[in-house]
């Protein structure tokens, strides 16, 4: 089973963790057209290769942290904070 | 050739050295009125009713890998449109009302199996639910039935209909028309259907980038057998649609999820239904050679993986077994995923993109099977017109923009 690293409780199984997707999703000015208020809403990347993404450990600790990750090998390239910006990432 | 009992007995008196390829493999040309980027269902289904009802002929389905090696050889080849919402019903069954009529169009056997559906209620809630939905469906005009604990117990004699199991059965909702077809046939027929039409089918021929005009219009693709020139280009490629958009240069409302799927050992007949049980979150039907093909929810997190993972495998099992015990003691054969387009609302997109002369078909996500015919008379529509066709209008991308969703989450039937 695929494991995580959860900031604060360390390596745990998938099945605890729930992912919260695209993390870094600047939320646009009240003033916003509706066109960009529908980018930020439902317009992703969604690449093939390298994500960034937030991920909870709701049936841990609570935590939510995020996560760069593969999308095709699902290695975990970095764990950080949530308020942080990414790691550089060779 | 037209196949027929008489061809196939005249195929075994000759020892089976009779038969040709169903369809060619030619050269790709230069340029092409339609190229279409996806060999799967959709894709090779577009290719046959460009042909079939526009007469559009000058076609080519470029295609990476081989016809229906991606989602359509990865599903669990259930056909059914108990849709809630107007839009999606009358959608869902134009496509299983083509799916009726298929084998003959096609001369293919598609083995399309009209053996029911049944949609379990496990609490009263659910019981309510599915009385609304059996009320829609009335009204779209598309025939359901409630069924009680007794009548589901008489439908699926091997299901743990006991008041003690973790998700008691209450009730039921069945759609007779629906049911499985042969997934690989269906991939098979449309190629076979569109060759003959003067369709050439490109396989390992994979799309590397977009060529476009001083509009910002499509004139062509580079691939990886050359370049292929056409002012009209559509998209049919499910998981890969955020690939193909971004070489493109446009962004989609689409996230790549793998879906698993899985089939036992082969049994004795056991099974002559679809069932579905949205509380223990699995599904289960039997294929003709016996095997009991198990699906069920996402992996959610996105991936381009093509495999599943372990945790999802394992609650899907134990979702099967809690519908029926007596199942326990069969062995998993084979186990895939396939990756799946998922769109916020659960409805697909059909129509033009932002690069002009670009269409796509796209967002099935988890049902796009039962689909295939219908997704492919639209995209071919819009191809051939340059407008969309009345059952796909309310499908466009602008509705990320406006905000008229149709959210078909629950029609998805298990919660993703």
């Amino acid at each position: 089973m695929m494991q995580l690293e959860c900031p604060w409780c360390g390596p745990r199984d998938e099945n605890e963790f729930a992912c919260g997707g695209t993390t870094h999703s600047a939320r646009p000015e009240l003033a916003a057209s509706d066109a960009e208020w529908g980018e930020y809403l439902f317009f992703r990347d969604n690449p093939k290769g390298l994500h960034l993404e937030r991920w909870r450990h709701t049936y841990g600790c609570g935590l939510w942290f995020n996560v760069a990750r593969h999308t095709v090998t699902h290695e975990v390239l970095a764990v950080y904070p949530m308020t942080a910006s990414p790691p550089p990432l060779g | 050739m037209k196949y027929s009992a008489l061809a196939l007995l005249r195929g075994a008196l000759a020892g089976h050295r009779t038969w040709t390829p169903a369809w060619r493999s030619p050269e790709p040309k230069a340029a092409y009125d339609v190229v279409i980027i996806g060999g799967g269902g959709h894709g090779l289904a577009t290719a046959y009713y460009l042909a079939k009802n526009h007469g559009i002929r000058d076609v080519a389905v470029v295609e990476r890998g081989w016809l229906g090696g991606g989602n359509t050889g990865r599903n669990t080849t259930v056909v059914r449109s108990n849709y809630l919402y107007p839009e999606s019903a009358r959608l869902y069954d134009f496509s299983l009302k083509l799916y009726e009529g298929l084998s003959r169009e096609l001369n293919f056997n598609i083995m399309l199996s009209q053996r029911s559906h049944v949609m379990l209620a496990h609490s009263r809630h659910d019981l309510e639910s599915i009385a609304r939905w059996a009320s829609a469906m009335h009204m779209h005009g598309i025939e359901s039935e409630l069924l009680t604990r007794a009548q589901v117990g008489e439908l699926l004699p091997a299901l743990d209909l006991s008041p003690a199991a973790r998700f008691p059965v209450l009730g039921g909702l069945r759609q007779r028309r629906a049911g499985t077809a042969r997934h690989d046939a269906v991939a098979w027929g449309y190629a076979r259907a569109a060759d003959a039409l003067g369709v050439d089918i490109l396989q390992n021929c994979e799309v590397t980038g977009f060529e476009t005009g001083a509009g910002g219009e499509v004139t062509g693709v580079e691939t990886s057998r050359g370049r292929l020139r056409a002012g009209r280009i559509g998209i049919a490629v499910a998981g890969h649609s955020s690939v193909l958009a971004r070489l493109a240069g446009f962004r989609l409302p689409v996230t790549s999820y793998a879906l698993q799927a899985m089939v036992t050992e082969p049994l004795k007949p056991r099974l002559d239904t679809v069932v579905i049980s949205p509380g223990t979150g699995a599904y289960v039907s039997q294929s003709d050679k016996g095997e009991i093909v198990i699906g069920g929810g996402l992996d959610l997190f996105a991936s381009y993986a093509q495999r599943g993972s372990f945790a999802v495998l394992q609650s899907v099992v134990a979702a099967t077994l809690a519908m029926f015990p007596s199942f326990s003691r069969l062995r998993l054969l084979r186990h895939w995923a396939g990756i799946v387009d998922v769109v916020h609302d659960s409805s697909p997109i059909i129509g033009p993109t932002p690069a002009p002369g670009l269409y796509i078909n796209c967002g099935w996500g988890t049902g796009g099977f039962k689909a295939i015919p219908a997704g492919g008379w639209l995209l071919a529509h819009a191809l051939a017109t340059g407008r969309s066709h009345e059952l796909a209008e309310p499908f466009q991308l602008e509705r990320f923009t406006t905000g008229r969703l149709i959210d078909e989450a629950a029609a998805s039937g298990i919660a993703h």
